[in-house]
């Protein structure tokens, strides 16, 4: 079984317009959105939700005022500043269970805490396993864990050769969450200043655990000079040019319309992703 | 006064609407810009500030003494993210997994485990204009960035306005960068996906009790949905930025939109002084 993860370290890249897009063209596979905080994936492949799970997150602390006998400890040892007045923040406290751990009248006790959903649903194109981390939520990258190891586990239980996961913006625990073990790990950028300072950065991750990069360089027409000096880097740090996507109003219009981009007419944007699909079949095989 | 520019999706244009008002404003007053997207941090490509200074920003994860270690196991069962795992005969520190909650060290029977700085990030400031600016950049590989948020977060001088450009989602960097803000600014773009982040980010700041505003960036008549939406959750819509070819075509090569459109800056000050009627008293 394979794993290809789409990331992009600048946020709308065109990240899941390009996933929708190789739900269409790919065959016998897994789709998973970890973009948990701000899923968008499901929005373009009309999925029936199959089953929901309740995501838990770490458990959080709660003061019992009836055996408290206010030493103020709790609040000394508290790292995140989440006790006051002998009462928990529920939105500060992360979980580490410190206070519980510390308490000597016994009084602070850890209550599971469900931090968002897990689902599993099918769409005409496979399986898709999406969530929604709870507002105001942590644990982001533990639930994107989650996600990818439910993906796994479908795609192992009733052979799916193919698992393609739609990765979220940045460079920090969410994105390191969703690396581990990829067999390829496409990069989308765009031809701004800003598109190839953050291409930079989140190419050191991936070198930095390891992974197989691979780049594709969305609208790159908007800038010829810009997609010039990113494919001198990449070729620099060798690292593959994949695909070079053209400016493309229909990619837009799909978005609107809901459905994915090569569904929605063969313009030219869709035509190049059909052939960064074909490298990306030989990088995966 | 201090407003932040959030956005749920990303690629809607926080920064370009926080380096334009920062701008906009810089004419009149002195103002600081806090970038608090420390994991890619695009502010300064726009604002191109004479950075002066930078500062390592560290956080407290154990240190063992061997000599001291009984291997008695008690910190790998006190840490809650796995952050130690105890063996025979030697223990095994994860820095990368440690959230710096001091359980380990507090506990530890023989003080074996003591804290030592691990640095995360790095906050660079400098100045371009009336603007202070400040930003943190995320060291690569390192998963937890609200404490370098906070650390930005921690050169707000009171005495002059702040605009803080937050980082993209609605989990808890953003909710670290737009914590005690006095107005926090939803950009968003006129598409399905831009509506549905916008819903949650708009969530968020209502959870955290903070008033907001909307801006639609990239606007080209298909607006209908946000607008309902504005008007059903009875959050004031502030304004609408055109989509603009030439705005773009600057921004690739990172200049501000009102290099291009100079004319835009008074829609800029006029949506300060919007937030600045609505913002927290």
């Amino acid at each position: 079984m394979k794993e290809l993860v789409i990331i992009s370290g600048k946020g709308g890249t065109g990240k899941t317009s390009l996933a929708g897009a190789l739900a269409v063209l790919a065959g016998n596979k897994v789709l998973v959105d970890c973009d948990v905080d701000a899923a968008n994936l499901h929005l373009l492949l009309n999925p029936r939700v199959e089953k929901e799970e309740p995501f838990y997150g770490l458990p959080k602390a709660v003061i019992d005022r009836e055996q408290c006998l206010e030493c103020e400890l709790c609040m000394e040892l508290c790292q995140f500043g989440a006790i006051r007045n002998f009462t928990v923040s529920e939105l500060a406290c992360e979980g580490c269970g410190v206070c519980f751990h510390a308490c000597p009248d016994r009084a602070i006790r850890m209550v599971e805490h469900q931090a968002g959903r897990l689902y599993v649903s099918s769409t005409r194109y496979g399986p898709l396993v999406h969530a929604q981390l709870g507002i105001a939520e942590g644990n982001s990258g533990k639930l994107v864990s989650a996600v990818r190891q439910r993906a796994k586990e479908i795609a192992e239980k009733e052979g799916y050769g193919l698992i393609i996961t739609d990765g979220p913006p940045g460079i920090g625990c969410p994105v390191i969450a969703c690396l581990s073990g990829a067999d390829v790990v496409l990069v989308v950028t765009e031809p701004t200043l800003s598109g190839r300072h953050d291409l930079e950065r989140v190419l050191r991750l991936v070198e930095h655990f390891q992974e197989k990069a691979a780049v594709c360089v969305n609208k790159w027409d908007l800038s010829p000079e810009n997609t010039r000096e990113i494919e001198n880097f990449c070729r620099q740090k060798e690292i593959a040019l994949i695909g070079k996507i053209p400016y493309d109003p229909a990619v837009n219009e799909a978005v609107r319309q809901k459905v994915p981009v090569v569904l929605h007419n063969s313009g030219a944007a869709g035509e190049e992703i059909v052939n960064l699909w074909d490298n990306l079949v030989k990088m995966l095989s | 006064m201090m407003i932040a520019v959030a956005s749920g999706k990303g690629g809607t244009g926080k920064t370009t609407v926080a380096v334009s008002l920062a701008l906009a404003l810089a004419d009149r007053q002195k103002i600081q810009y806090l970038d608090c997207d420390v994991e890619e941090p695009n502010g300064h490509i726009l604002l191109k500030p004479r950075l002066q200074k930078k500062t390592p920003v560290t956080v407290p994860v154990p240190r063992l003494d061997q000599a001291k270690c009984t291997f008695c196991g008690r910190c790998a069962q006190i840490c809650a993210y796995h952050a130690l795992a105890v063996l025979p005969a030697s223990v095994l520190i994860f820095p990368e997994m440690c959230h710096n909650c001091g359980g380990c060290w507090y506990f530890c029977p023989e003080k074996a485990l003591t804290p030592a700085p691990r640095e995360i990030g790095q906050i660079e400031e400098g100045g371009v204009g009336g603007i202070e600016f400040v930003h943190g950049r995320l060291n690569v590989g390192v998963a937890i960035s609200p404490p370098l948020i906070r650390a930005v977060k921690e050169r707000r001088r009171k005495d002059v306005p702040a605009i803080v450009d937050a980082p993209p989602g609605t989990s808890c960097p953003v909710i670290e960068a737009v914590s005690g803000v006095d107005f926090c600014l939803l950009v968003t773009e006129p598409t399905p996906f831009g509506l549905h982040d916008l819903e949650l980010a708009a969530e968020m700041t209502k959870e955290l009790g903070i008033p907001g505003g909307v801006v639609v960036n990239r606007s080209a008549g298909h607006d209908q949905e946000v607008e309902k939406f504005c008007r059903d959750k009875n959050l004031p819509l502030l304004l609408k930025i055109p989509l603009d070819r030439e705005v773009a075509a600057a921004y690739s090569r990172g200049w501000p939109p009102l290099t291009v459109r100079p004319r835009w800056k008074e829609d800029f000050l006029t949506l300060w002084e919007k937030c600045r009627e609505v913002a927290r008293p």
